[in-house]
């Protein structure tokens, strides 16, 4: 008995460290989500669409033109920022004054025009980078350098986030305008090119998680189904629009998700966490930070 | 007033005998998914056009379509009793989903994020029981002996299930039509323009909400039945998931939501588009019906937000005279 328990509880360590790890990455995704609403007050259902787009960019720098993964990484930020801001000028800014579902469903369209231009240029083949990192053994627990790796990157780049919105005057004019739509157009603060800049960052923390996930993942042009729909929820738990909310209900929705994996299928543990998301909608509505009023 | 009625009655017997004279199984069997889909379509654009944009209905599909499957195939019970105990089964989960977001006033993105958890579950229940279900691999009904079809609901006759698409399709237009004409739709239009207005004026906003929220799920469930009956294979992705979701709501909307052919003009011109796509292009097509549908949806929702019916007959009525204020709020899909 005695040994039994002790398996049981490393297994369990083990699942509730890859949780973490696993929370990391999902929190770097629900802060480029939280970003782009608290700032443009608008729900871009294909964020982990970008997310594929991204994973297929290092794919081909690294696989196809032979670039080194410290390299290719950069251009990929570069590329999803671009992208992101390419979409809030072409589908968010006409949309600005529609009502809020009329803009969330055009990026459900972007979410079609993505995956099926996935399909179509790379077809519908797994790939991956070829990239296999080892295995770090801790006693008897395992756990892949590319986890440990992009936890660490995600936590960096978070902070990275941190100190542009908090250290520069683009950064104080993104969140002042997420404060007070009105008042900041009269303090001289342009809200077009806040908007666009915000699109790019929440576009460049998207391309910074395909850097991520490509070394944990295969890519494929449906991937960003498997991850997309628990981003949203991890937003919306944590209050669509709060960081620290978000951040908190990463970890949490990854340990629910790693330990239902320990119990069962993976699939379980997703089903665990959808359910969860349910029943804590009924019992904090606005998310896992609110004050009820 | 007459002659309206006569043309409605002359369209539908001309499609009632459209299989006795064109006879090509090909044509039949585009026309029997697009009468299916359309159904679904105009279940989702029942709860749609008030607002309530769901992205669960992929949920309720799977459901109608799972639960009829495995009661046959595990329990040999008759998709005759499977097709109400899975409606069933989809509206008691529209109920336990939808009560408390009515009751505790969840309403617009957050409504939407708590759908799209159902369609979420949904399909990842399918796929982690896939001893019962089997999993993305998807799933048949087993074939029935020969001379108990009816029983079993298997018909290998193209002409039998054309008919029995019509009827449902025919239907849904006039339960479309029942709650055009009654007042929830007046309740409900309230309630989209202003939730707290209506409850003052006394209209109760959630069990208002729930009706048309369940009318939506139950039908949605038959369709995915109907959809499982005639394919004889489903599987996760075609009949579950937000992917399904979404094609709903697209189609709904290219179609128009507020008029009552709007989803079936926006399921003929997806099915349409999507074989004339993989005919002229064969495997080459795969993917770029769902590229073009982006672009249309996108376009669609910035530029047509009534849809292509729904404009066209606003066109009609009107001919160049610019919307009135009052249209022009009754645009959008949803009201702030």
């Amino acid at each position: 008995m005695q040994s039994f328990l002790d398996i049981f509880d490393i297994y369990l360590l083990e699942a509730v460290i890859n949780g973490i790890l696993l929370g990391g990455v999902l929190a770097l995704l629900a802060l480029g989500l939280n970003l782009i609403f608290g700032v443009i007050d608008v729900t871009w259902i294909c964020y982990a669409e970008l997310v594929m787009i991204g994973m297929y960019g290092m794919y081909y720098l690294v696989q196809v033109f032979h670039l080194p993964y410290w390299a290719a990484a950069p251009l990929v930020i570069l590329l999803v920022a671009l992208l992101g801001a390419a979409l809030h000028f072409f589908v968010i800014a006409p949309l600005l004054t529609a009502p809020p579902i009329n803009q969330l469903l055009a990026t459900g369209g972007v979410l079609f025009i993505l995956q099926s231009f996935a399909t179509v240029a790379f077809g519908i083949d797994f790939r991956n980078l070829g990239i296999r990192l080892p295995v770090l053994a801790l006693g008897e627990m395992n756990f892949s350098y590319a986890r440990l790796l992009s936890f660490a990157a995600a936590l960096i780049g978070m902070v990275c986030v941190y100190l542009f919105l908090t250290r520069t005057f683009t950064g104080t004019a993104i969140r002042a305008i997420a404060q007070d739509r009105q008042i900041m157009p009269l303090m001289g603060v342009d809200p077009k090119r806040i908007y666009l800049v915000t699109s790019a960052i929440g576009g460049g923390l998207a391309g910074l998680a395909a850097c991520l996930l490509v070394l944990q993942y295969d890519v494929h042009p449906f991937v960003g189904l498997s991850f997309g729909p628990i981003t949203f929820l991890i937003c919306v738990l944590g209050g669509l629009g709060n960081f620290i909310g978000g951040f908190i209900a990463a970890f949490v929705f990854a340990e629910i998700i790693s330990l239902g994996g320990l119990f069962s299928d993976l699939e379980w543990g997703y089903v665990l966490a959808f359910a969860f998301f349910i029943v804590m909608m009924f019992i904090r509505p606005a998310g896992l930070l609110a004050r009820r009023s | 007033m007459n002659r309206q009625a006569a043309f409605w009655i002359i369209a539908l017997l001309a499609l009632i005998a459209l299989p006795f004279v064109h006879r090509d199984p090909y044509h039949l069997h585009v026309l029997v998914l697009i009468l299916i889909w359309s159904f679904a379509y105009t279940s989702w654009s029942i709860m749609g056009r008030f607002g309530l944009v769901s992205l669960g209905h992929g949920g309720f599909m799977g459901i109608g379509a799972y639960v009829t499957a495995l009661l046959w195939n595990h329990l040999g019970v008759s998709p005759w009793i499977g097709i109400p105990v899975s409606m069933a089964t989809a509206g008691v989960l529209a109920l336990i989903v939808a009560y408390p977001c009515f009751r505790f006033r969840i309403t617009g993105h957050y409504f939407v994020l708590v759908t799209l958890a159902l369609s979420g579950i949904v399909l990842q229940v399918i796929t982690a029981t896939r001893d019962y279900t089997g999993g993305s691999l998807g799933y048949t009904p087993q074939r029935a002996q020969s001379g108990k079809g009816l029983l079993a609901l298997q018909f290998d006759d193209k002409t039998t299930w054309y008919l029995i698409a019509l009827a449902v399709w025919v239907v849904g237009l006039v339960i479309w039509r029942a709650i055009d004409r009654s007042m929830i739709r007046h309740a409900m239009e309230a309630i989209s323009e202003d939730e707290d207005a209506a409850a003052a004026a006394g209209v109760n906003v959630t069990a208002e909400k729930l009706k048309i929220t369940l009318i939506s799920a139950l039908m949605t469930a038959l369709s995915g039945a109907l959809y499982c009956q005639y394919q004889m294979f489903i599987s996760p992705d075609t009949v579950s998931g937000i992917a399904v979701s979404l094609q709903m709501v697209f189609a709904a909307i290219v179609g128009g939501v507020y008029v009552a052919l709007g989803p079936t003009v926006g399921a003929v011109i997806t099915i349409v588009l999507a074989e004339v796509l993989r005919i002229s292009f064969g495997t080459k097509a795969v993917g770029w019906d769902n590229l073009v549908y982006g672009v249309l949806l996108v376009l669609f929702i910035i530029f047509l937000p009534k849809g292509i019916l729904g404009s066209v007959i606003d066109r009609i009525k009107s001919p160049r005279k610019p919307l009135r204020g009052h249209e022009q709020q009754t645009v959008p899909i949803a009201r702030r």
